[in-house]
């Protein structure tokens, strides 16, 4: 296995109750990669994000972190998780820590960081965002997308080997879905490992290495982003490619 | 859309897990057995080998005397239930009214809010025992009112007091619930109490279930105290058992009774929490 493979997955499958969310999903992610998963709401990108992070149970099939076999079921599940980070939809900010807590109760509670080291690295990161002056601010008093960007920052604080996006931009308005994505570019360029799901077509085709089109529980068509944008091959990926731009 | 998963043969490799994982499962419950009975076999050995051991048991474990004790002692115990049904419904609406009280805003309900504070301040602090005897002997000696049962009087002074506690379980709850909701049901055009009783309360209640089960369940143990006032309830009659055996079984007996009273409320209120997770949040816990 290539030391640049960061995520591997094999056969995966996933099963709740008598429905088959994923039946048999194949995906390899090198290092610096941005795969963007697409595919219409149910099609189990979320599912997929919420496997890779051992937050469901695989019915089948093998994944693999760095080379390390995380569908283990003896594996240590918290140290596999420290080791990815996730933003989600709903953003998930710890609502009784200020900003600056959020962002570094990981680095300080798990990796044992010295808190002024943490902080000044959260502070930092806080100042590229644009973000400072509200780092004694509690979530609730932010703007949508100033919580999103800094559930990002949280993500990334622990320089984690991959990052998860479950759908960031899907509860911001327009305006704010520009300042978020702004922040993914330069995560991107900075050479984060990044698998996210998104209906933000626009956004997978500017950034993503590789799209996936997820459809009926597998991987029904992948290729770079202007193979899928410009020229899909096949006619579900087409038909559901036609309906995001005809609005 | 998708076919079900019986139609497919799991691998070899999740075969292995599955296995693994059953493996891990037999160790932990023969884990768990084990150290079961090896605690329950130190506790039973520390207990008997005390040289005390056989006088206790003659007068704390008689199965004679627990016999005849039985049909008085389960009498007293219907009237407990009797005073905890009407206490607990009167409880949940003293407390529900005071917790409302409490809440409400505008200068307006200033005095509402201060007789309700000082309501729940006084009667938090009050011995629950100190509050029976001044309702129990106290209330019927003005001679204003008719003669009424003891067991009344035991009721309403557990009524005051309880509610006093509920009431702050209440109030916790309905602060708990997050602004936006206000904000929702009143952007709705819902009234301030139209939005208290249809959005704010359900979810107030809702989180605060488990805290109102263990106050129930603390009150179905004080509703033997009524028994000081004279009624003769379940504790008041293994006393009387007692008095006349020379022999606490009856006490034990009358603490049984209590428990397996208990039991019932205590599952009750696990299965309802776990459903209302089931129902109201998504995906598992981690």
């Amino acid at each position: 296995m290539s030391a640049e493979l960061v995520l591997r997955l094999r056969n995966v499958h996933k099963v709740f109750g008598d429905t088959a969310v994923l039946s048999g999903i194949d995906l390899d992610v090198n290092h610096g990669d941005v795969v963007a998963l697409i595919g219409a709401s149910g099609s189990g990108k979320s599912t997929l994000l919420r496997c890779v992070n051992l937050l469901e149970q695989l019915d089948d099939g093998q994944m693999w972190l760095s080379g390390e076999d995380i569908s283990d079921p003896g594996i240590n599940q918290d140290q596999v998780r420290s080791r990815i980070g996730v933003v989600f939809q709903a953003f998930n900010l710890f609502p009784h820590l200020s900003v600056l807590n959020n962002i570094t109760l990981a680095s300080t509670t798990l990796w044992k960081k010295p808190i002024k080291e943490a902080q000044e690295h959260a502070m930092s990161l806080l100042e590229r965002v644009g973000l400072a002056e509200k780092a004694r601010d509690y979530p609730d008093r932010l703007s949508g997308g100033q919580q999103q960007r800094v559930a990002l920052v949280r993500a990334i604080a622990t320089n984690p080997d991959l990052l998860l996006l479950d759908e960031i931009t899907s509860a911001l308005d327009p305006e704010l879905v520009g300042e978020v994505l702004d922040l993914v570019r330069t995560l991107k360029e900075d050479g984060t490992t990044i698998v996210m799901a998104t209906h933000e077509m626009a956004f997978a085709r500017d950034i993503a290495d590789r799209v996936v089109f997820l459809d009926g529980g597998v991987i029904y068509e992948s290729g770079t982003a202007t193979e899928i944008f410009e020229n899909p091959q096949l006619p579900r990926t087409k038909e559901f490619l036609k309906r995001f731009r005809s609005r | 859309m998708n076919t079900p998963d019986d139609a497919r043969r799991p691998s070899a490799i999740e075969l292995g897990r599955r296995a693994f994982r059953r493996k891990q499962s037999r160790k932990s419950v023969a884990v768990s057995f084990l150290s079961t009975v090896v605690f329950a076999t130190v506790l039973w050995f520390g207990v008997v080998s005390t040289p005390g051991w056989a006088r206790v048991q003659q007068s704390f474990f008689n199965p004679d005397v627990l016999v005849q004790a039985w049909p008085r002692v389960f009498e007293g115990l219907l009237l407990n239930l009797r005073v905890l049904l009407f206490a607990a419904v009167g409880v949940l609406i003293v407390a529900l009214l005071l917790a409302t009280l409490r809440t409400l805003q505008g200068p307006v309900f200033f005095p509402l809010r201060v007789v309700a504070t000082a309501y729940t301040d006084l009667f938090r602090g009050m011995p629950l025992i100190i509050v029976l005897y001044i309702v129990g002997f106290g209330i019927p000696g003005l001679g204003a009112l008719p003669r009424m049962p003891l067991e009344f009087w035991g009721t309403i002074a557990l009524i005051l007091t309880y509610s006093a506690y509920v009431s702050e379980v209440f109030r916790a709850g309905i602060e708990s619930v997050h602004p936006s909701q206000r904000l929702a049901a009143r952007s709705l055009g819902l009234s301030y109490g139209t939005t208290l009783r249809k959005i704010v309360m359900p979810q107030a209640i809702r989180k605060v279930t488990p805290a109102l089960m263990n106050d129930f369940i603390a009150m179905q143990k004080d509703v033997g105290l009524i028994s000081v006032l004279g009624a003769v309830d379940a504790v008041r009659a293994a006393q009387i058992e007692t008095a006349q055996a020379f022999n606490f079984t009856p006490y034990v007996l009358a603490g049984l009774l209590f428990v397996l009273l208990a039991l019932p409320m205590i599952r009750l209120t696990d299965w309802y929490t776990a459903r209302l997770r089931e129902r109201e949040q998504m995906g598992s816990l981690v």
